[in-house]
């Protein structure tokens, strides 16, 4: 599998066109990195993508603490993915080892690693290959400090697996597991979205005192590429960023999809509608409250993340912020998601969230209403023009109405569904100043 | 073993067309602290005398190989050369004889023991010194834990406890495996060990506590009764899911390996846990990471109502060492004395020379596999009665002991009865101490308290105000 992942490795980075403006960037500056006192930072921040960025923050965690120790199928020549070169050579083979091709072997004996009051990192090579070892993560790394009343704890785990899609990568080599992840109280799972990212998070995730579970997107392993501080830094765990301010929409992301939500951010904004855009960065457990921040001020919310969208991370933040943030809310929360198939080799680019999946969410510029007693189109004009809301108070014969605006063409369309039938009604928007948010 | 395995297959190599294969090996092989399993094992080896088993040695030469390459003793002449292959882990050689390895042996590895069924010993044992001193602990805590075992199963059976589960018959395998190590030894237990602690001077009152969930409890209340867990006795908290302690154990001795102590890990489990993927990935990872690791297993017959011969084909769990590289022993586990002397012997050559080491305890579930099961459902009721009679581990030690002139009846009836009150007391105590408090509840799921949980920790407080009857009265608020 390793030969047949380098090789397929090496035809995807070469062959740009597929990419797809996949390549990530991050755009704020650097006030938000912690900097480690001892260390003084380095002069000049040198370029570097994501995979290079990972070796470093490796090389960082193993050089700070002799306690460290960096494992997994074929990390001692230097990973499929290149990210753990020149560590063996470095700090010898009892610290960065290969070890026998069993998942559950490597997580259980990084659990035991860890208790002993040492950094396991322990690499699986693929996420889709990290379901051997959910036992392990479940049922024993996550629950060793509860059930032991705190006597014992393995919080010096960290387990490292590439996800997401890669262009090319079908069942096995694709997959976003996050989500199985984040139903497990004890666990972190924290996820990049750039080299800079990937650094400052992957030291945070290794010298947290609890067990982290660390997705790295591989499709930004070598396309993302950005400027990096050599020095040694951290960035805050369970802290979202605002990586780009709006005002009429919230979009909340992670990893890899950012850069696809950033793209449709800018597409939107040339039509006029302002995107506020989250890195959530740690999914759990995970910083409400800048979203829900951010979701007061937009009055909108749309999640997209490339897991199947049936149970995904999306469900939880949706439930989360209408919980919190009801009334505040303009239209339903919105989620553009992978599609509830297996992930599909030649049909991925129908399967993943694009960009234009995600620009042309009927959310982003939607207003829904609920009434009883909606079936009269002039009442329906005649409430629309003071109504951000209308009555909650549906008692029987409540419909559900999407009046679906479409800015660009300066037109009104009424979409109104019942039990028996959809009805759809065209008017010409007079009144499309009076939409308000 | 190396260097006599590499010696015998060189032997080999230059006899084989002389002389017959299975008189060399047996000559190479002797002596050694495990030499005499080890022969018998290869005397019994099941091929046809009449077809030497060439391809029987290419396996072992390969195993061998992936620690110690070494190619020398094959390339003696131009033939062997023509008649091996160079195979990333060692060479291996050709064979133009077709043979399947048989699927078992013809004999069943031996059980080692010391003392027979009546305690006395056995001629020619070897036998590690045994000092009155522990010698009387290791019968002192063995019927401890017997009692321990009638008083909590009673005090379940009164509806005190929500449930419980006894080690009975088992009570050599705990206490004398605990008196071999030293307390500086990581134990990663499966739930059926309650000796290592008790060895180790977990006071009643503790396991009571823990059983009672109450504020003493190390582990606050949060686990099922049995649920064990001690750091300062080294005593990794018992987790229901099945083998999941084996790998971990590994890590631990990896650990104990680059810090070079003086310690090893030890794991137990039960025939039942060695079918799951975790007991061979443990065991597969403790040989290729060279980590100073005793595997035991208490081989009792059942897996709740599964036997032994529903759950395995191989003869036992000893086998499946050597199949990863793993050195192995069968021994009586109900004999105290062998027990002792084989875990010491184990644990020596965990530490010394840094690999792991599997033990397979031969023992019997006397109980039901726990308060919940009912036994006599599913297994003989005159096996039980052999188990708990012939062959019950505490009567022969005692046996053992009295020959010695080390125990009387007098000393009997004074321990078990001082046990049985103090017993008696602690769990009059632990019936008092409060709950812990609700606030418990929500720490420890990370170092600290994340927002949710705060929030999730408040709401609940509300809740409980507005229905305190809903909650239980003795948990405080």
């Amino acid at each position: 599998m390793a030969t047949a992942l380098r090789s397929f490795g090496r035809r995807r980075w070469v062959n740009g066109s597929v990419c797809r403006g996949r390549a990530f960037s991050t755009n704020t500056t650097c006030d938000k990195l912690i900097q480690q006192d001892n260390n003084p930072p380095a002069p000049t921040p040198k370029s570097l993508n994501l995979y290079s960025a990972i070796n470093q923050a490796l090389h960082i965690a193993l050089e700070t603490d002799p306690r460290a120790y960096v494992f997994g199928e074929d990390v001692g020549f230097g990973g499929v993915f290149r990210c753990t070169t020149g560590l063996a050579d470095r700090f010898g083979k009892s610290r960065v080892f290969n070890t026998p091709l069993c998942e559950q072997g490597i997580v259980g004996f990084a659990i035991g690693l860890a208790a002993m009051g040492n950094r396991a990192i322990a690499e699986i090579q693929f996420a889709d290959y990290i379901f051997p070892a959910f036992d392990q993560i479940v049922n024993e790394a996550a629950k060793f400090r509860y059930r032991s009343g705190n006597q014992f704890n393995c919080g010096g785990l960290t387990v490292r697996a590439p996800y997401g899609a890669v262009g090319h990568g079908g069942h096995y080599h694709s997959q976003s597991p996050e989500a199985f992840f984040c139903h497990v109280p004890g666990i972190k799972v924290v996820i990049p979205r750039s080299p800079r990212e990937a650094k400052g998070l992957l030291l945070s995730s290794i010298r947290d005192p609890n067990p982290v579970v660390f997705f790295e997107p591989k499709w930004l392993y070598r396309l993302s590429v950005e400027d990096v501080p050599e020095h040694d830094y951290m960035l805050p765990l369970s802290e979202a960023e605002v990586i780009r301010e709006g005002s009429d929409i919230t979009l909340v992301g992670w990893g890899a999809q950012l850069s696809i939500m950033e793209q449709a951010c800018i597409d939107a904004e040339k039509e006029g509608i302002s995107c506020e855009l989250i890195d959530l960065k740690t999914l759990i457990p995970w910083d409400k409250e800048t979203v829900e921040a951010s979701v007061r001020k937009t009055g909108r919310l749309l999640i997209s993340h490339e897991a199947p969208v049936t149970g995904g991370f999306g469900a939880e933040i949706s439930a989360s912020i209408v919980e919190r943030c009801f009334l505040r809310l303009e239209a339903p929360v919105a989620r553009v998601c992978g599609l509830d198939t297996p992930f599909p080799l030649v049909f991925e680019p129908f399967y993943m969230p694009t960009k234009n999946k995600v620009s042309s969410s009927p959310m982003l510029i939607t207003h829904f209403v609920l009434c009883a007693e909606m079936w009269n189109l002039e009442l329906i004009l005649a409430i629309y023009t003071t109504l951000v809301f209308a009555c909650l108070d549906a008692g029987t014969g409540c419909y559900k109405i999407n009046c679906k605006l479409l800015a660009a063409q300066k037109q009104l369309w009424f979409i109104v569904k019942s039990d028996q039938n959809v009805n759809l009604y065209h008017i010409q928007a007079s009144k499309e100043g009076e939409l308000g948010r | 073993m190396a260097i006599l395995l590499r010696r015998s297959t060189s032997v080999l190599q230059s006899l084989k067309h002389k002389l017959g294969f299975w008189s060399t090996l047996s000559l190479q092989s002797s002596g050694g602290v495990f030499g005499r399993s080890r022969d018998q094992h290869l005397v019994s080896f099941p091929y046809n005398s009449s077809s030497p088993n060439i391809l029987w040695i290419g396996r072992f030469a390969s195993t061998v190989a992936v620690n110690h390459l070494d190619p020398l003793p094959f390339s003696d002449s131009d033939d062997d050369q023509q008649q091996s292959l160079e195979f990333p882990g060692g060479k291996v050689t050709y064979t133009s004889e077709m043979t399947f390895i048989s699927e078992s042996q013809e004999k069943r590895v031996p059980c080692y023991r010391v003392l027979d069924d009546n305690g006395d010993l056995l001629l020619g044992s070897h036998l590690q010194q045994v000092s009155k001193e522990v010698a009387t602990k290791i019968y002192n805590d063995m019927v401890t834990l017997q009692v321990m075992d009638t008083i909590f199963y009673e005090a379940q059976r009164q509806g005190r406890l929500s449930f419980y589960l006894t080690s009975s018959g088992e009570e050599a395998v705990n206490i004398a495996s605990a008196a071999a190590l030293s307390p500086d030894d990581v134990i990663l237990p499966q739930y059926r060990e309650p000796g290592i602690l008790l060895w180790r001077g977990f006071t009643l009152q503790e396991f009571t506590d823990q059983l009672f969930g109450n504020k003493s409890d190390y582990g606050k209340g949060r686990q099922m009764p049995i649920h064990y867990g001690s750091k300062k006795l080294n005593y990794v908290t018992v987790s229901s899911p099945l083998a999941t302690q084996l790998p971990q154990a590994v890590g631990i001795a990896y650990s104990l390996k680059m810090d070079k102590k003086d310690a090893c890990a030890v794991t137990y489990t039960g025939d039942g846990a060695t079918s799951e993927g975790d007991f061979h990935a443990a065991l597969n990872f403790a040989a290729v990471l060279e980590a100073p690791v005793v595997f035991i297993c208490r081989n009792n017959g059942w897996a709740i109502s599964t036997n032994v011969s529903e759950q395995f084909r191989s003869d036992g769990i000893v086998v499946k060492g050597q199949a990863y590289g793993i050195r192995s022993i069968r021994v009586d586990g109900n004999d105290a004395l062998a027990v002792y002397n084989a875990i010491s012997t184990a644990r020596e050559m965990a530490i010394t020379e840094q690999r792991p080491v599997l033990v397979e305890a031969l023992t019997y579930r006397v109980g039901h596999h726990s308060t919940s099961d009912d036994s006599t459902k599913y297994r003989p009721l005159q096996e039980i009665e052999y188990w708990k009679t012939t062959r019950n581990p505490v009567n022969r030690f005692r046996n053992w002991i009295e020959k010695n002139g080390w125990w009387s009846d007098r000393e009997e009836a004074e321990l078990r009865s001082n046990i049985k009150k103090q017993l008696m007391h602690s769990i009059q105590v632990a019936e008092k101490t409060v709950k812990p408090p609700v606030a418990e509840m929500f720490s420890d799921v990370y170092d600290v308290l994340p927002s949710n949980l705060q929030e999730q920790e408040k709401q609940l407080r509300e809740t409980i105000i507005k229905y305190p009857k809903d909650y239980p009265s003795d948990v405080p608020l």
